[in-house]
């Protein structure tokens, strides 16, 4: 049955025809950064929708919820109940890592992946650009790096209009673009672009012909660095860049016989660790030098580097440490610290795991209330030995919309049977949205996927 | 078909360069095939007796491919397909070989399962073309389950007017006329799954009476169980729903379930109750189930159609005719499993170490490769009843959006499995196998990390 206009004022049903978005400060050319406001107002009553926010941030953020409150009935009209939201993000980064180095990533998914990030509240997009299997990133400074390590230089490769696009992309969104360029361990792809710039390791007396970590012995290494930041200082606004230092390989530093001397000289004994904080700090100098922000892996700080007190720790380990312990330390100690540990949503496993990741409890350490303010949020990881374009849609979604909810709802959101109704729910919108994310549980949409 | 599989990818091709002129090595410049039965097949469905063995000869000027029948056509035509290479200067490519080759098992299946999320019809043609690629024959369709009963009936349209998740999530007959036929041009076998007594809640929606009422105490809880075993009315359907599937479906077989019946709600109902004391069953109702399987299997060998059924249907000492095939999924001490079934004298597929839902971390593909079949205790004779076996991909948590990556091309592992007996540099072949299926439209994940020339579309 239909029902006339007049009536349906009577009936409360004011057709509604404008969202008024109000932006207290206006700031749509920057950037977003670590410290902008997300937080917004959302009025709807009769005949007026009215969405507030201090800045323009929050007024995306506000406009994602608007589009989630808006349904359809059987005849075809959109609806919205009447409803007073006050939202606004419990932490401050809210990650997604994606590697482009395992398997290489074309272009048009990471925009879509962007698009479903901005569904989901992410902010920040953590692009672990290049890695041991290839170096996809086009440098303007030395075009080797790409030329010679990319899968392959002319497909495989994301030029400087590419990184601007993603950049461009991310920013209409509210995400900022973290990148890491991971050294001195992971660098193999580095090796044949930039003669040199990796250790060689030694089979006694010879060198063996593999290479090993970037080598922190040669003053060469910290120039091309310097060149290399220097540029991707200016690529990437972000103030933070991403220096890695995770898992680096001592074989083959202490295979050869330069670095053993160096070793000696520097009175490290047998400790090579010492060697990697040496690098560690001359590059930290550099990136501060350039005015910019780091983050780094746990092992940085684990491993005793003297970092600046503003670095932020990623903490991803979990088999050693407990990683709420390293929490704990890690923000004793004064640093900001970003979880990531339970969060590898590239380990996959047989059933709803989406319930493991949204259970995490960040702050559930024993510390004070300034330790606690020091976590400043979390990463959803997607490492990429198993994935490429081909499932990292159905990977990524819905599962790491737990970890977006986690990260921004409040601490006492976490009912699981709620949280279920309203995940499978989101899902089928992301289908209606085109996102290829894979089912919670048995059940069905109304928009199937290929259907 | 394979035409297009060969040269459609050609980078040359794409730019609408003509062939390359004049090279050294001899051209190759057709490729003959021969069927050398009075009867190829071509009109016929594929069936477990099929000959699939072909004979390819590469040389100069013209390759020839021998077969039986057309199945081993199509399978020889699949190898050729994959001999062929494109150069850097788009000339293809073929080495001088000879290959005489015919299938380790000849029943080597994919299990998916339509219940638990519907595919789209795509979805499924998309995955007979790449069985096809990865020489599978048989579609295990485990079409209906608990919860959903997407497959239309002629005779019993309410089973999915009220049984189906939605009313356009749904197989028609012209759905599944496509599917066997689509199937059967690839030399693929459909053999649907009407799983019962158990596994049927949906089968209630639209068929009053069918289903077991559960008790509680003396009143009937609101809740169904199983098929009720104990009603006339029960076979009366049966019977007529199960010529209708037998006319649908034109392969010999046809898959009657019987796995994973609780026996909770057939024990509170006093009915049955007194049905089992009537019959001496006692309280033994896995007596009352085997009464029931061995009535639907009467049923359907009454028209013509052989039966496939899970293991439990014989480890619950049901009566099974000498022709049945007993398909063992249970995973803990499956060789135990396979030598009792060939040792009571029956057929047997291994599905339990190929169970590719149950996804993990890391290159899984592995244990799924070194599954070894006849790795029981068993007879030569006893060996010779296993006919194959099936990567199975239950839908729990599977539908269109990621069913393509998670079987591809794990399954690959297992079809080389059924396939071959010499086993080679299985990770390098693999991942170019992975290239392959990418490059003619198929979603396969990646194996490790690495790349392909022909990426996947974003």
């Amino acid at each position: 049955w239909s029902v006339s206009p007049a009536e349906s004022k009577q009936l409360g049903e004011t057709p509604c025809t404008q969202l008024l978005v109000f932006v207290a400060t206006p700031g749509c050319d920057g950037f977003p950064s670590l410290d902008s406001k997300e937080s917004y107002k959302l009025f709807v009553s009769e005949g007026s929708l009215l969405l507030s926010a201090d800045a323009v941030w929050g007024a995306l953020r506000g406009l994602e919820t608007f589009s989630q409150l808006v349904g359809r009935d059987e005849n075809g009209t959109y609806y919205i109940n009447k409803t007073e939201i006050v939202d606004f993000p419990r932490f401050p980064h809210r990650g997604l890592l994606l590697d482009t180095s395992r398997h290489f990533l074309p272009l048009r998914a990471i925009l879509e992946t962007l698009d479903v990030m901005a569904y989901n509240k992410f902010n920040v997009f953590h692009w672990h650009i290049v890695d041991d299997p290839s170096f996809p990133y086009e440098s303007l400074t030395f075009p080797e790096l790409s030329k010679q390590g990319a899968f392959n230089a002319m497909t495989h490769v994301y030029t400087a209009r590419d990184v601007q696009t993603v950049i461009e992309y991310a920013r209409l969104r509210g995400i900022r673009v973290v990148v890491e360029f991971d050294t001195p361990g992971h660098t193999l792809s580095w090796g044949p672009g930039a003669p040199g710039l990796l250790t060689p390791c030694y089979l006694g007396k010879d060198p063996s012909g593999t290479y090993g970590p970037i080598n922190p012995i040669l003053n060469s290494t910290y120039q091309f660095m310097t060149s290399l930041f220097q540029e991707v200082s200016t690529v990437f606004p972000d103030f933070f860049l991403h220096l890695g230092g995770d898992e680096v390989d001592f074989t083959c530093w202490k295979s050869n016989p330069k670095i053993c001397a160096f070793m000696k000289e520097m009175g490290f004994g047998e400790d090579y660790k010492k060697l990697e904080s040496f690098y560690i700090q001359r590059l930290l100098d550099i990136i501060s030098s350039l005015g910019k922000g780091c983050i780094v892996w746990q092992e940085v700080f684990d491993n005793g580097v003297k970092v600046r007190p503003d670095t932020v720790v990623h903490v991803w380990k979990e088999n050693s440490t407990p990683y709420m312990q390293e929490m704990a330390n890690v923000t004793k100690a004064g640093y900001q610290a970003l979880l990531s540990a339970p969060w590898y949503l590239n380990r996959i496993s047989y059933g709803q795991d989406w319930m493991a990741a949204y259970q995490v409890e960040p702050l559930k350490f024993e510390g004070s209330p300034e330790q606690k303010d020091r976590v400043i949020g979390g990463e959803a990881c997607m490492w990429g030995e198993y994935v490429d374009v081909t499932n990292l849609a159905p990977r990524l979604w819905p599962r790491a919309g737990a970890v977006a909810e986690r990260l921004w709802s409040n601490a006492t959101v976490r009912d699981l049977q709620d949280a279920y109704m309203r995940l499978t729910d989101f899902r089928c919108k992301l289908l209606g949205r085109g996102v290829q994310a894979q089912p919670l549980y048995t059940g069905y949409c109304e928009n199937e996927f290929g259907g | 078909r394979y035409y297009d599989y060969i040269f459609e990818q050609s980078r040359r091709r794409k730019r609408g360069l003509s062939p390359p002129g004049f090279r050294e090595e001899p051209e190759l410049s057709q490729l003959e095939v021969v069927i050398e039965s009075q009867d190829p097949g071509c009109q016929s469905y594929p069936h477990l007796g099929s000959s699939e063995a072909y004979h390819l000869t590469v040389a100069e000027p013209v390759a020839v491919l021998k077969a039986d029948e057309v199945w081993g056509a199509l399978r020889g035509l699949e190898t050729f397909s994959q001999l062929v290479h494109e150069d850097d200067y788009g000339s293809f490519l073929v080495n001088e070989s000879e290959i005489v080759d015919f299938p380790r098992f000849a029943h080597r299946g994919i299990l998916l399962d339509t219940s638990r999320h519907y595919l789209p019809l795509k979805s499924i043609l998309t995955n007979l073309d790449a069985m096809a690629f990865n020489k599978f024959n048989v579609l295990h369709w485990h079409i209906v389950d608990d919860q959903s009963f997407p497959y239309q009936s002629v005779v019993f349209p309410e089973l999915s007017d009220k049984g189906a998740y939605s009313y356009n999530l749904i197989y028609t007959p012209s759905d599944v006329r496509l599917v066997i036929e689509y199937a059967r041009l690839r030399g693929i076998r459909v053999i649907p799954e009407f799983d019962t007594p158990g596994h049927t809640q949906s089968w209630g929606k639209g068929q009053k009476d069918l289903l077991t009422p559960c008790y509680n105490g003396q009143k009937p809880s609101g809740s169904f169980g199983p098929v009720n075993p104990i009603l006339n009315t029960t076979y009366d359907f049966m019977t007529k729903f199960f010529r209708e599937i037998s006319s649908v479906f034109p392969d010999t077989y046809i898959h009657l379930g019987g796995d994973e019946v609780n026996f909770d709600c057939w024990k509170s109902n006093p009915e049955v109750k007194e049905f089992m004391w009537n019959k001496g069953f006692g309280i033994d109702y896995a007596k009352l189930e085997s009464y029931y399987i061995q009535k639907i299997l009467d049923i359907v060998s009454s028209y013509n159609k052989r039966s496939l059924v899970w293991q439990e249907v014989f480890d619950n000492k049901a009566q099974l005719k000498p022709d049945t095939v007993v398909e063992v999924w249970i995973g803990n001490n499956y060789p135990y499993e396979l030598s009792h079934v060939t040792g009571a004298g029956f057929t047997a597929i291994l599905a339990a170490p190929w169970y590719l839902d149950y996804i993990s971390y890391g290159q899984d593909w592995k244990k799924y490769y070194s599954v070894e079949p006849l790795n029981f205790l068993g007879s030569e004779k006893q060996k010779k009843l296993v006919l194959g076996g099936e990567a199975c991909l239950w839908g729990e948590y599977v539908d269109a959006t990621n069913l393509t990556p998670r079987l591809w091309p794990r399954a690959s592992a297992v079809g080389e499995r059924l396939n071959v007996t010499d086993l080679q540099d299985a990770y390098e072949r693999l991942t170019n196998h992975r290239c392959r299926m990418l490059r003619r439209g198929i979603a396969a994940e990646p194996v490790f990390v690495g790349y392909c020339p022909h990426e996947a579309k974003g």
